[in-house]
């Protein structure tokens, strides 16, 4: 980098030749790069719809504006057969999403919780864990969707003699899980208000709490004051209300029960199959992270006088947060994208109501297939993009 | 560098300008393998499935036979490829089989959207519904509420949502994409019906734990002419395909089959002499030799017999003629004459 001269007395040449300059060489070889992929993509697309054309087949994305014509077991917006293709497409993104974001709760949950057990000091507790982790993680996830699917579930009785839980407001058959349904009535608004309401003085008095520690050192039982408004102050107002919900108890008719809400077992199947095999991952990530913490950091909390919980819950954990996030952040994607083995259980996510039924009902496997594999970009940028804000929240501040 | 820059330039050019692919000349391109691609089904009895042996049997496996047969005097010149529902037409389109024999019924959106050009109708079906003896149900009309078995990407799954609706019937879809998993689902319990076309319930329903407990229902929903498929832009290939089907029922109607085809070279009709090459050039104009229909009559033996050995009421399926004998008995088989 050191070719440009220091004198630019006119009379020397300023530089030997435009060709050898390492500046305008790198700008040069940077645009021709830049320039070759651009061609190589434009002349791939065109390449593809010449070829499309010529064989006779159908292209472009107007089929998304047609009328789909076939059913969706499980739909979480309003949707029949005359909604259109891309309505289907919405069905199948929002399944894909309801079961990662319930699977990435529950693994995480669990995860903890087995990750914290191994590293018990009550033997049966550790060992439990151990098998459990050593078992799931090496198993192959489709295996045990499969698993869950036909030799579990499959196997429950049929409607007629469902398993009753609950006085029979529960039943379980090889339809589902069904629940009551709680529908509400006038005045139900104002439960949910409260639901509201007690999330966000939550979130204000854990902010006053930690600003006054930060100032006079005096702590606040926050976490007791968060649960009693989240939970408590609309449990309040429920029975103030005199219970605005009806439950609609699910009674059978015909083939299968009617009324109640029903969790389809290739739901259940697919939750249950990546959560389980997902928190033996978290597990491992959990354990090393808290292991990542020097046993000083321990020793010198108790020597300080902290109590135990104390110090796992402000010294410990938040150090070994720091060594976790990442590597749950990878898990957390995986089983988003491992939720597209969906299709193997019936369950209707996006692979297999995308590019599964509408590629083959418009046979436009391009362009389906392509905006499949957009949305999982999208949606593993997205996860990585909140992860990355999160560890950067609890990342090491240098003072 | 500038050499890695330049190739690589140079390649990307090659690739972008070069790769048109030509989609005519499958029959070369056949020929030079010594075998036909035939895309079928992951197991359906009578249509394409295993035998003990490992073999590939059925209707639509036979009709692949006879075309190999036509081409290289040699039934067993085939590769099958079992495709599911949703792989089929890709398979075909990207030149992966020569030819879709697949259950697959023809349809307008198929024939003018996806690049495909039918060959002619195998076998005439509807789609029916099963449902366990116990339910006691005689009607299709009776099955609101049901959960209902079917397979994604196909027809069925389209005319299900269409009856439904136009009866004014509530159903449970419970959609799985390979017919093993809707089989064992249905077998399993987890739905009450399941929907297909009605030969393909005749076949499943033998795959069931108890075939005897399960009944199909009488009625037929939808018209599901089944019948093989290739790929647009080829003429040469789609006429091969389609006169192999016709030489087959041409062969039926004539009395032609594969015991008697050799004697018939002598034979003083001169419609069979026409199909099994005694007279004319029709071999060498669809470019295969002039004994074409004679070989592929030999090796697998005419629609009638096809027909009888792999799902007539003799096997297991005890499928009637029905729709699918020939004009001259009733049914709606006809083929266009050699001449």
């Amino acid at each position: 980098m050191a070719v440009t001269t220091l004198d630019s007395d006119a009379s020397q040449p300023a530089r030997a030749s435009l060709l050898y300059d390492p500046v305008i060489r790198g700008i040069v070889f940077q645009v021709l790069l830049a320039l070759l992929i651009l061609y190589l993509v434009v002349s791939g697309i065109a390449n593809a719809a010449a070829n499309l054309a010529n064989a006779g087949i159908a292209s472009g994305f107007g089929f998304l504006g047609e009328r789909a014509g076939f059913d969706i077991g499980q739909t979480l917006i309003p949707y029949t057969s005359d909604s259109s293709y891309q309505r289907a497409f919405f069905v199948g993104l929002l399944n894909t999403i309801f079961v990662a974001a319930i699977g990435i709760a529950c693994a995480t949950v669990l995860g903890f919780i087995v990750g914290i057990a191994r590293l018990s000091k009550n033997f049966l507790v550790r060992k439990v864990a151990s098998v459990y982790v050593e078992t799931l993680r090496n198993i192959p996830l489709l295996l045990q969707l499969l698993f869950w699917y036909k030799a579990v579930l499959s196997t429950l009785p049929a409607p007629r003699g469902s398993l009753e839980l609950f006085n029979a407001s529960v039943l379980l058959n090889n339809r589902g899980l069904i629940i009551p349904q709680w529908l509400p009535e006038a005045g139900a608004g104002i439960v949910y208000a409260s639901i509201a309401i007690g999330i966000g003085a939550a979130i204000v008095i854990a902010r006053w709490a930690k600003r006054r520690q930060m100032a006079t050192g005096q702590a606040f039982p926050t976490i007791r004051m968060a649960l009693g408004l989240v939970i408590g102050l609309p449990l309040v107002v429920l029975f103030l209300m005199g219970t605005p919900f009806t439950p609609q108890y699910p009674e059978l008719k015909g083939f299968n029960f009617v009324g109640g809400s029903t969790l389809r077992p290739e739901f259940m199947a697919l939750l249950l199959g990546l959560s389980l095999y997902t928190a033996a991952f978290i597990a491992e990530i959990v354990r090393a992270g808290i292991l990542a913490v020097s046993k000083g950091q321990t020793e010198a909390a108790y020597s300080l006088g902290i109590r135990p919980n104390t110090t796992m819950r402000l010294v410990i954990i938040p150090q070994a947060l720091r060594v976790i996030i990442p590597p749950l952040t990878s898990q957390y994607l995986n089983l988003t994208k491992n939720s597209s083995l969906a299709i193997a259980v019936g369950y209707p996510d996006l692979v297999s109501v995308f590019s599964g039924t509408v590629a083959n009902q418009t046979g436009q496997a391009v362009e389906v297939i392509s905006i499949t594999m957009l949305v999982y970009l999208s949606l593993s940028l997205l996860t990585s993009a909140f992860m990355n804000w999160f560890n950067s929240r609890v990342a090491l501040v240098e003072r | 560098m500038t050499k890695i820059i330049l190739s690589a330039a140079a390649g990307a050019v090659a690739l972008g300008l070069g790769a048109q692919v030509a989609s005519a000349q499958t029959l070369e391109s056949v020929q030079e393998n010594g075998y036909v691609q035939c895309g079928v089904s992951t197991g359906l009895a009578g249509f394409s499935n295993t035998d003990d042996a490992g073999d590939w049997t059925g209707l639509d496996v036979d009709y692949c036979r006879a075309l190999a047969a036509a081409i290289f005097d040699d039934p067993e010149a085939v590769r099958f490829t079992p495709l599911s529902a949703v792989e089929r037409f890709t398979a075909l389109q990207s030149g992966e089989i020569d030819v879709l024999s697949r259950n697959t019924t023809w349809t307008m959106s198929r024939d003018t959207d996806l690049g495909l050009n039918f060959v002619g109708v195998t076998f005439y079906d509807g789609q029916g519904f099963m449902v366990p003896k116990e339910l006691e149900v005689t009607s299709a009309l009776q099955l609101s509420g049901a959960s209902v078995c079917v397979q994604s990407g196909t027809t069925t799954e389209l005319n299900l949502t269409d009856y439904f609706n136009a009866n004014n019937m509530d159903y449970n879809p419970v959609v799985f994409e390979g017919l093993e998993e809707v089989n064992a689902a249905y077998n399993a319990g987890r739905c009450d019906v399941y929907t297909t076309d009605s030969s393909g319930l005749a076949s499943i329903r033998l795959q069931l734990d108890n075939p005897d407990d399960h009944m199909i229902l009488p009625e037929l929903i939808s018209k599901e002419p089944l019948g093989p498929s290739v790929r647009q832009g080829d003429e040469q290939w789609f006429d091969i395909a389609k006169w192999v089907y016709y030489a087959l029922v041409s062969a039926e109607e004539l009395g032609v089959n594969s015991e008697n085809v050799e004697e018939m070279t002598e034979s003083e009709n001169p419609d069979i002499r026409r199909l099994v090459g005694s007279e004319g050039t029709f071999g060498e104009d669809i470019g295969l030799e002039n004994d074409w229909a004679l070989k592929a009559i030999k090796h697998v033996g005419n629609y009638g017999e096809i027909f009888e050995r792999n799902v007539g009421p003799e096997t297991p399926l005890q499928i009637e003629r029905g729709l699918n004998a020939l004009y001259t008995d009733g049914g709606v088989q006809y083929a266009m004459p050699v001449r």
